[in-house]
């Protein structure tokens, strides 16, 4: 128990040194970048979690992220006002309309983001189990194919709705209040709590998934990842569990569309490109395939320093060139788990003995 | 007390006839062996049988309910679990945690109990623990519990791995080739392991090359030639059986 959480709560001071470090050092608006980076942070556990121990690739997360941006930015934007009915009436005295004024002072009446976060979840869930059932009956290649095809689609279809804003996206989203006092947004009054936040969800995102890697479900993904016939021949529903870490995956990155389009004010079109899907696995990759500590510290760094613009134009070229050299040379990932192990092994290792037949 | 029943059975693969008409019944509490030359359809019947292939014709009924539309998993979950010809143990896991895994029709947390990590799971997760100790001790392997199970020597891989069907408590347990690639030694130490296996009430069917383990710890053997059943008896009757010496000696003999 204490082997599971302890690095929890190491992680949990790291976040607060580097908020006391930008606080002293006088660079607090790193923490925007770094927020972000917490979001983005979301998605990848959730996809190692699927990659890592499901053994399932997903080449279309970034689509499920837009699916959850762009719901919750058309809900908090669509302004209800010119279509009065029954069913808007109904929405309005059930507290689930807002109306707010907007960047002119228009006012306007918009779904509340809890609203749209529970629509954008929801259809995140439909959407994921119709997609995941047929499509993750295919293997290795067939199955990457598949989910970039599911991905190609999101993108083209958010890139060619005009009242998805077409290739400007949705901009104007306006924060979301989660508790009192506590709102989502770029505000930069409220650059720290917002820090502390998504941070703070990252923890329990990674709580709640290091608790599942050490369940009985844990234990059966292992098996199905391991020997899946064997796993099946032991009574575990194989297709039906792939198909749950796929859905909760999709549900993570859905999650950090949401919250990160309430963050920036808004969501454009490349958040669901193809080359966002192949950052995320990239990242999986490097940070050891099956292991979520690993992959969260390469997003922490990887992301921030994308964000903050040091790989410049060629911030694509670097996770795809990252993908190939992983393939090449440590296909099980570079933070894989046993790789303290496996280099003790490798040092301690006599070598009259590797000569040997 | 018939356990398993199988009932005119076909398998056609292309051209091939693996499994033709093939019937026969399981007693409660016996071990039934499946016998006959490489290509005779014993694998094929096994697949069968466990869920992994469907017949084209005929039934299987398992506790007098229909199985040959099920898959593994449900077979499994029935009470009908096997093991591989070749091992197919969880590589990257220890043997306590394979034979842990064979637990899993017993417990029942899901998906969100797993991420709450919600008390009471922790034990379930206990009682899986002692169970696959307790069944890892009866088999002598509890020193091993936390070695990787892929890098433990061959015989004792084919020992964790009917370890791991245990823990499903089956209440029929197929054996896939249990003698395969053992010494003489271990084939013998398998052979007692089937009988106390079988002693604690667990019914075993096995397909066998081996022919002195399959006569000396069978109740009953099935000879199979080219898909079809040429002969079922007791295994004293099977070695003067003419027809299935011819199938095994040749027409000269």
């Amino acid at each position: 128990m204490a082997r599971r959480y302890l690095p929890v709560a190491a992680f949990a001071g790291l976040i607060v040194a580097i908020q006391l470090a930008t606080l002293f050092t006088g660079t607090a608006y790193h923490l925007t970048q770094l927020t972000m980076t917490a979001y983005y942070s979301l998605i990848i556990v959730g996809l190692c979690m699927l990659i890592g121990y499901a053994g399932q690739i997903s080449l279309g997360h970034a689509g499920f992220f837009a699916i959850g941006g762009y719901v919750a930015a058309f809900l908090t934007t669509w302004n209800l006002k010119p279509h009065p009915g029954a069913f808007v009436s109904l929405l309005g005295k059930s507290g689930a309309l807002v109306a707010r004024p907007d960047a002119y002072g228009v006012s306007l009446l918009t779904v509340h983001p809890w609203l749209a976060c529970a629509a954008a979840i929801l259809l995140t869930v439909v959407i994921a189990y119709l997609v995941g059932g047929p499509v993750l009956k295919l293997k290795g290649h067939y199955l990457a194919m598949a989910t970039l095809g599911f991905g190609i689609i999101v993108y083209r279809m958010v890139l060619g709705t005009e009242f998805l804003g077409a290739a400007d996206g949705i901009s104007d989203v306006p924060g979301f209040p989660l508790l009192s006092g506590m709102v989502i947004t770029g505000n930069s009054s409220a650059r720290v709590s917002n820090y502390y936040l998504a941070w703070g969800l990252v923890v329990l995102g990674m709580v709640l998934l290091l608790n599942l890697v050490h369940s009985r479900v844990g234990r059966a993904l292992a098996a199905v990842h391991g020997a899946e016939d064997a796993a099946g021949a032991m009574g575990i529903p194989t297709a039906r569990y792939k198909l749950n870490t796929f859905v909760l995956s999709a549900v993570f990155a859905s999650l950090a569309g949401v919250l990160l389009t309430h963050y920036n004010g808004g969501i454009g079109p490349s958040e669901a490109g193809v080359m966002k899907s192949v950052r995320y696995v990239a990242i999986v990759a490097i940070g050891g395939m099956a292991n979520l500590w690993g992959a969260l510290s390469m997003s922490l760094v990887l992301n921030y320093l994308s964000l903050r613009g040091y790989f410049g134009t060629y911030d694509d070229a670097v996770f795809g060139v990252i993908l190939i050299l992983i393939m090449l040379f440590a296909p099980d990932g570079l933070l894989r788990r046993h790789l303290l192990s496996d280099l003790k092994r490798a040092v301690s290792r006599n070598p009259a003995e590797e000569e040997a037949p | 007390m018939t356990l398993l029943s199988v009932r005119g059975v076909s398998k056609r693969f292309g051209g091939l006839q693996a499994v033709n008409d093939l019937s026969f019944d399981v007693a409660r509490g016996s071990i039934k062996a499946l016998i006959g030359p490489n290509g005779a359809g014993k694998t094929t019947l096994f697949d069968l049988i466990s869920g992994f292939l469907r017949p084209d014709r005929g039934e299987i009924f398992f506790e007098e309910a229909e199985i040959h539309a099920m898959s593994s998993c449900q077979v499994a979950v029935r009470g009908m679990v096997r093991t591989f010809q070749h091992i197919r143990l969880f590589p990257k896991m220890s043997v306590l945690e394979n034979i842990m895994v064979g637990r899993h029709v017993h417990s029942n947390a899901g998906f969100l109990a797993g991420m709450l990590n919600l008390p009471f799971t922790w034990g379930e997760e206990r009682r899986i623990r002692e169970k696959s100790f307790e069944i890892m001790e009866s088999l002598g392997i509890a020193a091993h519990a936390r070695t990787e199970a892929v890098s433990l020597a061959y015989g004792q891989q084919r020992v964790v791995e009917i370890g791991r069907a245990l823990a499903c408590e089956p209440k029929l347990l197929l054996l896939d080739e249990p003698a395969a690639g053992l010494n003489m030694r271990e084939t013998n130490e398998m052979g007692r392991l089937i009988l106390r296996i079988r002693d604690t009430g667990v019914t075993v069917l096995l397909v066998e090359h081996d022919m002195s383990l399959v006569m000396k710890i069978s109740d009953e053997v099935v000879v199979l030639s080219y898909g079809q059943k040429i002969a079922e008896d007791r295994p004293l009757a099977i070695q003067k059986n003419r027809e299935v010496i011819r199938v095994y000696l040749g027409d000269d003999q």
